[in-house]
């Protein structure tokens, strides 16, 4: 275990460090003390690390991860894991607006909420939120899963392509062309493989949830509009 | 972009640290704007006097006697404290109206940066750790203020244009977004007969929120009104003589914290912001909700 002590060393000394080890595949451990909110902390990861984080983030920690294992043990600013491209990233406490933003791949657990714009144009990633997430959540989400064993805030899923959204609490309002779906043995499935590696299983049952996704009338071409074009 | 603190003591015993303590969270905040920066805090009130804290490009031409000569025009002593380009001048309370018309006619080119029994506020041009050395902030004791560091989006870099704007006695707001239906809405507030210092959208919703209070509304009452309208991207931060406030726009896309404990609530553009307080450790830390009114009065 390598720790790194934020307040002294300074951020671009650690991401530094963080991207020299790309293309390594030894496994290591590294902890960072007195994040105190600090932006862009352990960003552009390339290697199959663990980082610890001892304390709350500022904007954009994690964002573009890939490979790594990123553990914040406090709650996350702004972008959290924004555009992960694969590995995980598990959030103690709560993330604030845009968390997993645009993200490809790779895991993102929220053990607390998330606030507005959870997902938002998401491709690919998967997201367990344990409690709630904020209004315009998963807007334009293209593919990847979000399971939310909270309430959703308004506006779920406006604009919605082929991502898969679950949640077993209130959903305030769902965006346009988003519409509850039937649960199938295959999303229960899923919702189950999420729920295990999201560290939720003990709190929620597959059975729970509702489905939300696409009516996939916005983004196909419909003939009957064709003059209006 | 733009920084917002605040800091509302529930603990006395911190209140000689306010300013000390507003300071360093302002100063955290310094890369979110470095345009002009400035801070309000309160201290003093219900004690039957006044303060009038006043701005001058020319210090050296227009504060020099310029306690006696209000004195001669109000009739009673008058306290004056300089402090760089500010000077607060202290009053009885009945005679803070007397002393504003009286400036007028005697200093034209002094602005008036904030009157009424708690409020002082302290802005101008430049970095936050520049502005709050110039005015001493660090020294000043008080039970609540708030602070911004401004990265100028709409209207003049100047010391008029920075924030916290003062649109009504011990009122104040200071503001991260911009509004878009400002103009509009100024015209509406001249005819209600508010008056305007600049041509900023912030002063339009200090203005706002200053003519509800005016109106005999709430400060609850007055922020909620600013979710019906005013548009545009607003994180709002509202000082009064007994506390202070907090409304973000229904969009909340403008960055806001909060912390609470037994001795304080704090506000912060970010966490970083409140990451030096006593016991932040263990403070309830939240996200304020968007279209949501928070206030705390003493």
């Amino acid at each position: 275990m390598q720790t790194f002590d934020l307040s002294k060393d300074g951020l671009r000394a650690l991401n530094s460090s963080l991207h020299a080890l790309k293309g390594q595949t030894n496994m290591t451990a590294w902890e960072v003390i007195n994040p105190k909110g600090a932006h862009a902390i352990a960003a552009g990861v390339d290697a199959p690390v663990e980082i610890t984080v001892r304390g709350s983030t500022g904007y954009y920690c994690a964002g573009m991860n890939k490979q790594a294992s990123i553990f914040i043990k406090g709650s996350a600013g702004p972008g959290v894991a924004e555009n992960m491209m694969s590995g995980k990233v598990v959030i103690d406490g709560d993330a604030s607006q845009y968390a997993g933003a645009t993200g490809r791949g790779g895991l993102l657990v929220i053990k607390g909420n998330a606030s507005s714009r959870c997902g938002i144009s998401m491709k690919g990633i998967e997201i367990v939120v344990h409690g709630n997430i904020g209004h315009m959540s998963c807007f334009m989400a293209q593919s990847g899963a979000v399971v939310v064993l909270g309430d959703a805030g308004e506006a779920l899923g406006d604009s919605l392509y082929e991502a898969r959204l679950f949640v077993r609490g209130k959903v305030k309002s769902l965006g346009a062309d988003c519409i509850e779906k039937e649960m199938r043995p295959e999303h229960f499935a899923m919702v189950e493989d999420l729920l295990r590696r999201g560290e939720a299983d003990h709190k929620a049952k597959p059975e729970q949830f509702r489905r939300y996704g696409s009516a996939r009338k916005l983004y196909t071409f419909n003939i009957d509009n064709a003059a209006a074009y | 972009m733009c920084g917002i603190v605040g800091l509302f003591l529930k603990d006395a015993s911190l209140e000689p640290k306010l300013g000390a303590m507003l300071a360093d969270m302002l100063i955290t905040m310094t890369d979110r704007g470095p345009d002009s920066a400035g801070i309000a805090i309160y201290s003093g009130a219900g004690q039957g006097r006044a303060k009038l804290t006043v701005q001058s490009a020319h210090p050296g031409r227009d504060f020099p006697n310029l306690d006696a000569d209000l004195k001669d025009a109000i009739g009673t002593p008058v306290l004056m404290l300089i402090k760089d380009t500010h000077a607060v001048l202290e009053v009885p309370m009945g005679q803070l109206e007397a002393a504003r018309s009286a400036l007028t006619h005697l200093r034209p080119e002094v602005k008036v940066m904030s009157a009424g029994e708690g409020i002082e506020i302290f802005k101008e041009v430049g970095l936050p750790k520049d502005v709050a050395a110039r005015f001493g902030i660090s020294k000043m004791g008080g039970t609540h203020g708030i602070g911004h560091t401004r990265m100028a989006t709409e209207s003049a870099v100047t010391t008029m244009g920075a924030h916290p704007f003062s649109t009504g006695n011990d009122q104040c707001l200071v503001h991260n977004g911009s509004l878009s239906n400002h103009n509009g809405v100024r015209r509406e507030l001249k005819r209600l007969g508010m008056t305007f210092e600049t041509e900023n959208d912030t002063e339009v919703g200090a203005a706002f929120i200053s003519h509800k209070l005016q109106s005999g509304d709430t400060l609850g009452h007055a922020l909620e009104a600013t979710l019906t309208d005013l548009d545009g991207f607003f994180t709002f931060v509202v000082g009064t003589k007994n506390g202070f406030g907090v409304v973000r726009d229904p969009i909340a896309c403008k960055p806001a914290v909060m912390a609470e404990t037994d001795q304080y609530v704090a506000f912060g553009s970010e966490y970083r912001a409140l990451v030096n307080l006593p016991g932040i450790d263990t403070a309830r830390i939240w996200e304020p909700e968007p279209a949501t009114v928070y206030f705390w009065e003493r």
